[in-house]
């Protein structure tokens, strides 16, 4: 869907403006809300460029860089950090050789360290894209990112 | 043990309404519209003295009569499902296992105070229940449950649903307002309370999950079976998670005033490693017990008594391999990162009290670190813009109180502050033109 | 009403007063940083916070409203301490760069600072460099000094409805920044320069040319003039702490020479050249539509002094650039003239002269770095000083400017009518157009008392008025009969509102004045600061005395300007206008 459809989708009202911004950077294969996407949201909805960049960088959902294909967001909050979620960080930095905040080269991978994901039940946790895993230890984290880059190669 | 909010959790398929029906579902709602009035039910609701349990505390049936006696129209019902606080995930499961019961309660609350639309804001990572209750709209809307004239009555009632898109303090109420209507999620200023001008302006009646939860149960038992569960003065259940260093990790739901130690070792199964050192009651801008507290009982009022607070629900245990420096640095980086940063006390204060805490960790803290904090502290409580701004105090307070003496040995007698000076010098970007 | 005690003092103040304004009535002063006359405030600096008896938190006295029986204390210890903290983690995210910073001694953060005697900060600084903001050529902004008050934002958003900057990201990293980039070069910023006016602390301010002023007096080769708009005589003597309103026209001319201009000229003399320009241009269109019955001429006509006005309309509503009048601002004349005209009667190339304005706008400086601006053959203007930049350069030359007599400006460029001074107000320029056109078109004076159009003075935000044109001249009949109306905006949100109400076809004009900036020139971006309601009618007030005190009140009976059309302009619209005086605009939308 182009931006003027996804607009047309919710209506222009501002209200819709986070969802439409969802819908927005979902629709970017590389995932974040790019300069073009503001201006025509801009026009579209009558909201000021300076608004739609003040509003949308408020919520740490969006980006305005390009991110891999793969979000791999870890949970630094108090239950799991003291659960140990400084070695899950370490585990994936060293694994992918990328630093919080970095896309891999190969643009598969991109690391961001989050607030509660509300999955504390088994902290420490971490979300790729809209996949939550739990009890995490470096093994599980060497597994898990295994598979999808293998899934990735075929 | 009786359970309210999490009775049909597990037991029926969330996705299949008639389930829901069977078990009673809905029928507080029929009884409802047909043989009662609003003011009806807002005085069950008063009369059960259901408090909102989002963190405030602040009681059910009086916020309702508020928007009902409101003017303006139309009037607007949002469930706050924004469960951002750490170590919280209650609404996350009540929303994944019984949706129905929460747009039940929407509804009754909708037919109290005379509004017939509503929306569920919901966390943007929060994918499930964004599904869930997707689906479970839809279910009850097929059935008239939903919608236009419910059980033909001519009572209305559209329930839509909002996604957030990460951000701690839109839970709070004028926050969650702002950021469904577009805007950055930054507190706004009370008055007006959201009762009067709330969402685009009108009259707004904001509850959180587990309340809206507790509202069908109330209306079809009534308030007196509601008041025997739970203390005299704040009665009903408490869904609480715990979670930490404990065996048995999850989400419990126990009458009020139940003690951290009933709960750590008649429901978690005891500490999982190591001996107890302290909990963190209601999420990262709650206070920190020490061991001292372990018999006092988790309900509002008691608690307000020893001057701490029961918040959100989540109850945080940590044994001794913990320090208590580590910790609040780990507390005071989710506060920064989690500001909206329109108040300059709570902008800059967080980021003081992170570097401050980092520097006790590494034994650097200057010689009057500890006093600094605690008046920063105080000031945050006093001056602060919004509730959560506010609540930062809350844990960097109590932990000063129980583990004073912990974090005076991350404190250099020796180092005293440095006149602040020009350090380096301005980057000068290159010019585009 | 109702009845209140401001530390134990009784007041009685009316409903829907707030805290700050019950405690101003009896002399009690608040400190404030984010709050804004007649704007609402975000309550967010904390600065106003008072005790209210009943109440744990202290509460911001900038939004809380007063209730009946309510006890404030302003001055508790709980309070004192709570802003001196609140001062203190200001001061820890800040630069502390007060001796090289361009708000030393007018900062309202060190000011406060020194009230409250912060003599230590308790925490150590905690910002991390951002690089300055130095794009545009009228607009500086300096992040690392920003403390978030917002007030740039309220008056970009709510007066200007220009929306430039905003606040971005949140908590700890909040930054306020323009458009959806880093630098205002790259957003849509109009340069009125708003935000630096109301700006407490040196985050915003205009871009020095001081130096470059004083580098090209010191040059023995350079033949340097300066031009003074009109609202400055109404303003400089507010940097010298003189009341706002003072005319202080004789003694800015006395400071300009011993600063050692070669000549104080006037930009007063091309204001009256703009209204023979635009009077001519005006009825010029007015012909082409109603006795050509020319479909494709452009009305209503709009003025064009305002660089900010300008800057906004191409990149808002390019779709009215032919509406716009062709006539460069005076500005922009002085600058051509100077360098043509001027330069040949005394016998000077004109690379050798420099143009220097002293201007009470930041959007003047980008206005004379315009690709259109150099129709001498060299760039026509050369620097342009804000009115607070002058104050600095006065005071920097040693000059006791108090004490100075009254001088005269040079001839020819120095000599002007009283309606060039009202081009500094808002309705200011429609009047003074109005005062020739009537008279050339009929012959009589405009039939208003003491030629004062009051429909279209004040601090309304749009204001018209109708004037019926009778007993016209013989080569003007077509306008016999005639209605003409006019509007006045001030303020780009204002002009906003008018130009939607054309748009929608609720309202037609024929003359329309805009002024980007609140009051007009009087209320420009590079005006001593605050400039308040109060201040804008003070001197405003004082601009219409220097008018009325004048015994040419019309530009056309100015000598100096019938002298020039005979030596080398010849006529309005002529050949030679044409080149030197009337420029073009570009289509500037964003994101097209």
């Amino acid at each position: 869907m182009t931006t003027k459809e996804i607009v047309k989708k919710y209506g222009n009202k501002r209200e819709n403006l986070l969802q439409i911004l969802h819908d927005v950077q979902n629709q970017n294969p590389n995932n974040y809300i790019c300069k073009e996407a503001i201006y025509e949201l801009s026009k579209e909805m009558d909201i000021p460029v300076s608004g739609i960049k003040g509003t949308a960088s408020f919520y740490t959902m969006f980006s305005f860089t390009p991110r891999g294909k793969y979000i791999i967001r870890v949970c630094e909050s108090p239950p799991c950090h003291i659960l140990g979620a400084q070695t899950i960080f370490e585990a994936i930095e060293s694994k992918l050789g990328i630093k919080v905040g970095e896309t891999t080269d190969d643009g598969l991978f991109t690391l961001e360290g989050t607030s509660c994901l509300g999955i504390c039940g088994v902290a420490p946790a971490m979300m790729i894209n809209d996949e939550a895993y739990g009890n995490l230890n470096e093994k599980k984290i060497c597994k898990i990112l295994d598979q999808i880059q293998e899934r990735e190669r075929k | 043990m009786s359970r309210i909010v999490l009775e049909n959790c597990g037991k029926i398929n969330p996705e299949d309404i008639e389930e829901y029906i069977g078990a009673d579902g809905y029928e507080a709602l029929g009884i409802a519209l047909e043989k009662k009035t609003p003011e009806d039910i807002i005085k069950i609701v008063k009369d059960s003295k259901l408090v909102g349990r989002g963190g405030a505390g602040f009681p059910t049936g009086l916020k309702w009569s508020f928007a009902r006696a409101a003017k303006e129209s139309p009037k607007y019902i949002i469930c706050n499902a924004d469960e951002g606080e750490p170590g919280t995930f209650k609404d996350r499961l009540i929303m994944e296992g019984d949706p129905h019961k929460i747009l039940e309660g929407m509804a009754l609350c909708g037919y109290a105070i005379g509004a017939n639309t509503a929306y569920i804001y919901i966390r943007g990572e929060y994918q499930l229940s964004i599904q869930r209750l997707t689906k479970a709209i839809k279910d009850a809307e097929k059935l008239g449950l939903l919608g236009k004239n419910i059980f033909d009555t001519d009572f209305d009632f559209n329930v839509k649903i909002k996604i957030g898109a990460g951000s701690y303090v839109c839970g709070e109420e004028t926050a969650l307002l702002n950021s469904m209507e577009g805007l950055r999620g930054e507190p706004r200023l009370k008055p007006p309370f959201p009762a009067e001008s709330g969402f685009l302006s009108k009259p707004t009646n904001v509850n959180n999950v587990e309340t809206f939860a507790n509202i069908a149960p109330i209306i079809l038992n009534g308030f007196e079976w509601f008041k025997k569960i739970g203390t005299e003065s704040t009665p009903g259940t408490k869904v609480y998670t715990i979670l930490g260093h404990i065996k048995r990790p999850g989400l419990i739901e126990v009458p009020m005033g139940i003690t951290l130690r009933e709960i750590i070792y008649d429901y978690a199964g005891g500490m999982s490693s190591g001996k107890f050192k302290m909990a963190q009651i209601g999420g990262t801008a709650g206070d920190i017990f020490s061991s001292k507290l372990l018999d006092a009982p988790l309900e509002y009022q008691e608690l307000q008594k020893l001057g701490h607070n029961l918040g959100s629900g989540a109850i945080l245990i940590m044994n001794d391999i913990i320090s208590i420096a580590d910790f609040l640095t780990c507390c005071m980086k989710f506060f920064v990162h989690e500001s909206c940063g329109k108040c300059s006390v709570c902008r800059i204060g967080t980021k003081q009290m992170y570097n401050a805490f980092k520097r006790l960790k590494k034994k650097e803290a200057y010689f009057d670190e500890l006093k600094t904090i605690k008046e920063l502290a105080e000031k945050l409580k006093l001056t602060a813009f919004c509730p959560m701004g506010q609540s930062v105090a809350s844990p960097v307070l109590s932990a000063l109180k129980y583990f004073g003496e912990e974090l005076a040995r991350g404190v250099n007698p020796d180092k005293k502050h440095e006149p602040i000076t020009r350090e380096n010098p301005i980057i000068r970007r290159q010019k585009i033109c | 009403m109702l009845n209140i005690t401001v530390n134990n003092t009784q007041v009685e103040v009316s409903e829907d007063t707030t805290i700050l304004d019950a405690a101003k009535k009896i002399g009690i002063k608040i400190p404030t940083l984010c709050y804004l006359d007649g704007l609402q405030s975000p309550g967010s600096c904390r600065m106003c916070i008072v005790e209210v008896e009943g109440i744990k938190a202290l509460q911001p006295s900038c939004v809380t409203k007063v209730s009946e029986g309510m006890k404030i204390y302003t001055n508790t210890k709980k309070v004192r301490d709570a802003r001196k903290i609140i001062l203190e983690l200001l001061l820890s995210d800040h630069p502390w760069e007060c001796n090289t910073c361009d708000r030393n001694q007018s900062c309202e953060l060190q000011k406060l600072a020194d009230e409250y005697g912060i003599k230590e900060v308790r925490f150590p600084p905690v910002r991390e460099r951002m690089p300055l903001d130095e794009s545009t050529p009228g607009i500086i902004r300096d992040p690392n000094k920003c403390i978030l008050c917002r007030r740039c934002v309220s008056v970009c958003h709510e007066v200007q409805g220009v929306d430039t900057l905003a606040p971005r990201a949140r908590g700890f990293d909040t930054i306020i920044a323009p458009g959806q980039f880093d630098t205002l070069a790259e957003a849509v910023c109009v340069q009125c320069g708003q935000c630096a006016a109301v700006c407490p602390v040196g985050a915003i301010s205009e871009k020095d040319d001081i130096d470059r002023v004083w580098e090209a007096i010191d040059d023995p080769n350079k033949f340097v003039v300066v031009q003074t708009a009109p609202a400055i005589r109404a303003a400089l003597g507010e940097c010298f702490d003189l009341e706002p309103g003072t005319l202080i026209k004789g003694k800015m001319t006395a400071a300009l020479k011993r600063l050692g201009f070669d000549k104080v000229f006037d930009t007063n003399f091309t204001a009256d050249l703009t209204i023979m320009e635009e009077g001519t241009e005006l009825l010029t269109r007015l012909k082409k539509a109603l006795v050509d019955k020319d479909k494709n001429v452009a009305l209503p006509m709009f003025t064009s002094c305002s660089p900010g006005w300008i800057n906004y309309m191409e990149s808002f509503y390019p779709e009215l650039i032919p509406n716009v009048s062709t006539c460069k601002s005076p500005q922009q004349m002085f600058g051509a003239v100077a360098k043509t005209y001027y330069a040949d009667k005394i016998s000077k190339k004109k690379e050798d002269i420099v143009v220097v304005s002293i201007m009470p706008c930041t959007a003047k400086k980008f206005e004379c770095n315009r690709d259109e601006m150099n129709d001498s053959g060299v760039k026509d203007v050369d620097y342009v000083l804000t009115t607070r930049e002058l104050g600095k350069f006065i005071k920097q030359a040693g000059i006791d400017f108090v004490n100075l007599p009254d001088e005269e400006m040079d001839a020819p460029l120095g000599i002007s009518t009283g309606a060039a001074d009202i081009f500094a107000n808002t309705g200011g320029v429609m009047e003074a157009a109005l005062r020739t056109a009537y008279e050339i078109v009929t012959g009589k004076e405009l039939p208003f008392k003491g030629l004062r159009i009051a429909p279209v003075e004040g601090l309304k935000g749009v204001k018209e008025a109708s004037l019926k044109i009778e007993g016209t001249t013989k080569d003007w009949r077509f306008l016999e009969g005639v209605t003409l109306n006019v509007a006045v905006a001030h303020g780009l949100g204002n002009a906003k509102k008018l130009i939607e109400s054309i748009k929608s076809g609720k309202k037609s004009y024929h003359f329309i004045e805009i002024m980007a900036c609140p009051g007009g020139c009087i209320g420009g971006g590079g005006q001593p600061r605050m400039t308040t309601d109060e201040v804008r009618q003070a001197r405003i007030n004082a601009i219409y005395k220097e008018d009325e005190g004048r015994k040419l009140r019309k530009s056309h009976e100015n000598p100096a300007i019938k002298q020039i059309y005979e030596e080398f302009l010849e006529k309005p619209l002529g050949g030679k206008s044409h080149h030197l005086l009337h420029t073009t605009y570009t289509n500037k939308k964003e994101g097209i």
